[in-house]
């Protein structure tokens, strides 16, 4: 109704509608071009690589799968030796816990802080909140340091070293760590807006906390869940400082996007496959990114937006 | 193949078992303490639910935040203390100086570029029929990495010898108009620009779609209010609508500074910090993991950690203010 009565409203417009179109259209196309470039690039021989620009390509198409080839299995080449593909695997390895611990614990400390009424509570969701902006730089040392080491006081150890550094379990945990803060506030917000009235309905039958939990709290919440897991995920899937400090750059555990860092500096075959190396990347986000977009512009409105 | 299978099948059990653990564990827990009734049921029900998630803030942000605040004190190795000297350092040494006036930089330019640009598109968007398709492709580079942005553009940013073919965009366009070219990654201060136009196209959509959502929630009625009294054009944006979606406006500026304070990935990719284009966080991991002077990095992380204070403080205040009404 809203929107109807604006379209139909003269003094809405700020730009005439042409202007607008042309303007919004041309921004878009540029915007898109230098996708596509790195589509078209992946696609060229190793030489034409080198010495002819992608839009001449596209005039002249000669196109061939060599590079995606090359790069998933490997070349040869000291710096592609075996293919990016076990830091594909990797990438699916760390990213599905890592996107579902946090999330789960979340909701959880989530569903504590708006139902379960206890001295402290605006307290410590305002706390929680804060530590949304302490930069994960401040962690990093000292967690990678307890990884490794352990936690002592003068020479009494206080917790022992956890030995998963440079394993899986040592980029799952971090990533949970550094997640919650925003996990939780956006959570809040959903779970908090829940009818009270069916909750207190449900305590009302004799339903404990638990129940409540799984049988209304957790089915009323899949969508907020969802919007916030897809963040989650490509978050975890596009993170480079995490992987570089935690996974140690080898085949057994670091993700695409490190392999894929790693390759930049490179030239010759490393360089001409780079293009292939990121459209594989990048792959998996735009496929999220385009069949859930509702769910991830959901997501960021219910971070910002009241 | 089998090789490879035989590597990759235990990383996926792996992940599936500890997701099967996690959930049976909670399911037991769940189950156990669903039997406690009485006084005690909501006490065990809060550290349940809150518990894991305090502890793994207190283990994994609270005491190493702490932590580095004492490292920022001491040596390397951080087993002496050495007052202010990494402070001192940063203050004097002239690399940190080129540092600072690129985060300076950063800070300054992206935000307002992404915030201005999104709002611009916003409005756009608002006045054009079949909006969701340019609506997609502008909000389409946020789902892409920085380092994959970064290898886009360093395809861009490609330059050969003047006599060669330019296969870079750039390159090609700036000699199209009779111009030549250089090798832009090494040209100082236009390199720090050219890394900044990355973070933009990542990051614009963010403020695009969140100013598009705030300017659809401008109540219709107002505008049409202020259209009986002659407000068109400019002034109807500047007086009703600008001022209705300031509050967001603020937030996607404020999401930028901390983006531009803390960006990483863009410069270690294109440049390394190399060519005076080097920012906070990428000097904290250097510092940090390739000189190894755990006392300079943590040092560097506790100054980016004071600069997105105020931020932090500015948020909360108005996070508060939002609770109250």
């Amino acid at each position: 109704m809203a929107k109807k009565l604006a379209v139909h409203n003269p003094g809405r417009k700020i730009f005439s509608s042409k202007i607008a179109a042309i303007v919004v259209w041309a921004v878009t196309i540029v915007w898109t071009i230098p996708t596509i470039g790195l589509l078209v690039t992946s696609f060229k021989t190793d030489k034409n690589i080198l010495d002819q620009a992608w839009w001449t390509s596209l005039l002249h198409p000669s196109f061939t799968l060599a590079s995606y080839k090359g790069v998933l299995f490997g070349d040869g080449t000291q710096s592609l030796s075996t293919g990016v593909l076990p830091y594909f695997v990797n990438s699916i390895v760390i990213t599905l816990p890592a996107t579902i611990f946090p999330i789960a614990i979340a909701t959880m400390a989530a569903y504590a802080l708006a139902w379960i009424r206890f001295r402290g509570s605006d307290f410590l969701f305002f706390s929680i909140f804060a530590l949304q902006v302490v930069p994960l730089q401040m962690a990093l040392i000292p967690l990678l340091l307890l990884f490794t080491g352990g936690a002592h006081i003068g020479s009494i150890t206080i917790f022992p070293a956890l030995g998963i550094a440079g394993k899986f379990a040592g980029i799952w945990l971090p990533h949970t760590m550094f997640a919650l803060p925003l996990a939780i506030y956006l959570l809040h917000n959903f779970i908090a807006g829940l009818p009270r009235d069916l909750m207190e309905a449900a305590h009302v039958d004799g339903a404990n906390h638990f129940t409540v939990f799984r049988r209304i709290v957790l089915p009323l919440s899949i969508p907020g869940i969802a919007s916030i897991a897809i963040f989650q995920f490509l978050w975890v899937w596009n993170d480079l400082l995490v992987a570089l400090t935690f996974a140690s750059g080898t085949e057994e555990v670091a993700p695409l996007n490190n392999k894929l860092a790693s390759l930049v500096g490179q030239y010759g075959s490393g360089y001409t496959q780079l293009s292939a190396g990121a459209f594989i990347t990048i792959a998996i986000p735009l496929i999220v990114f385009f069949s859930l977009q509702r769910y991830f512009v959901r997501g960021l409105l219910a971070g910002s937006v009241k | 193949m089998s090789e490879f299978l035989s590597t990759n099948i235990p990383k996926f059990t792996s992940a599936f078992s500890a997701i099967a653990i996690f959930f049976i564990v909670f399911g037991v827990i769940f189950t156990i303490a669903g039997r406690a009734n009485g006084r005690k049921a909501r006490p065990i029900a809060l550290v349940i639910f809150l518990g894991p998630a305090l502890l793994l803030l207190l283990a994994g942000v609270v005491i190493p935040g702490i932590r580095t605040i004492l490292f920022s004190f001491m040596n390397p190795d951080s087993n002496g203390w050495v007052g202010f000297a990494n402070y001192k350092w940063m203050t004097q040494d002239p690399n940190v100086k080129i540092i600072m006036i690129n985060t300076i930089l950063w800070v300054l330019v992206v935000p307002l570029f992404t915030a201005a640009l999104g709002l611009l598109l916003a409005v756009m968007l608002d006045r054009i029929k079949h909006e969701s398709i340019p609506k997609s492709l502008l909000f389409m580079p946020m789902a892409i990495s920085f380092v994959g942005a970064s290898i886009i553009f360093k395809f861009v940013y490609e330059y050969n010898e003047p006599g060669d073919v330019q296969i870079g965009l750039l390159s090609a366009i700036v000699k199209f108009f009779g111009l030549t070219p250089s090798d832009w990654m090494l040209s100082k201060p236009l390199n720090t620009f050219l890394l900044m136009i990355i973070y933009v196209w990542t990051q614009m959509g963010f403020g695009m779609v969140i100013l598009s959502a705030a300017i659809k929630g401008v109540p219709a009625d107002i505008v049409e209010a202020s259209a009986l009294d002659g407000a068109h054009g400019w002034r109807l944006f500047r007086n009703i609508t600008f001022p209705m979606v300031k509050g967001t406006f603020i937030v996607v500026l404020a999401t930028g500074v901390v983006g531009a304070l803390k960006v990483f990935d863009i410069v270690r990719t294109m440049t390394g910090g190399n060519f005076s284009t080097n920012v906070l966080a990428n000097e904290m991991y250097s510092q940090t993991f390739v000189q190894f002077d755990q006392g300079k990095g943590s040092a560097l992380a506790v100054v980016l950690f004071l600069l997105v204070a105020p931020i932090l403080i500015y948020n909360i205040k108005s996070l508060r203010k939002e609770r109250t009404h």
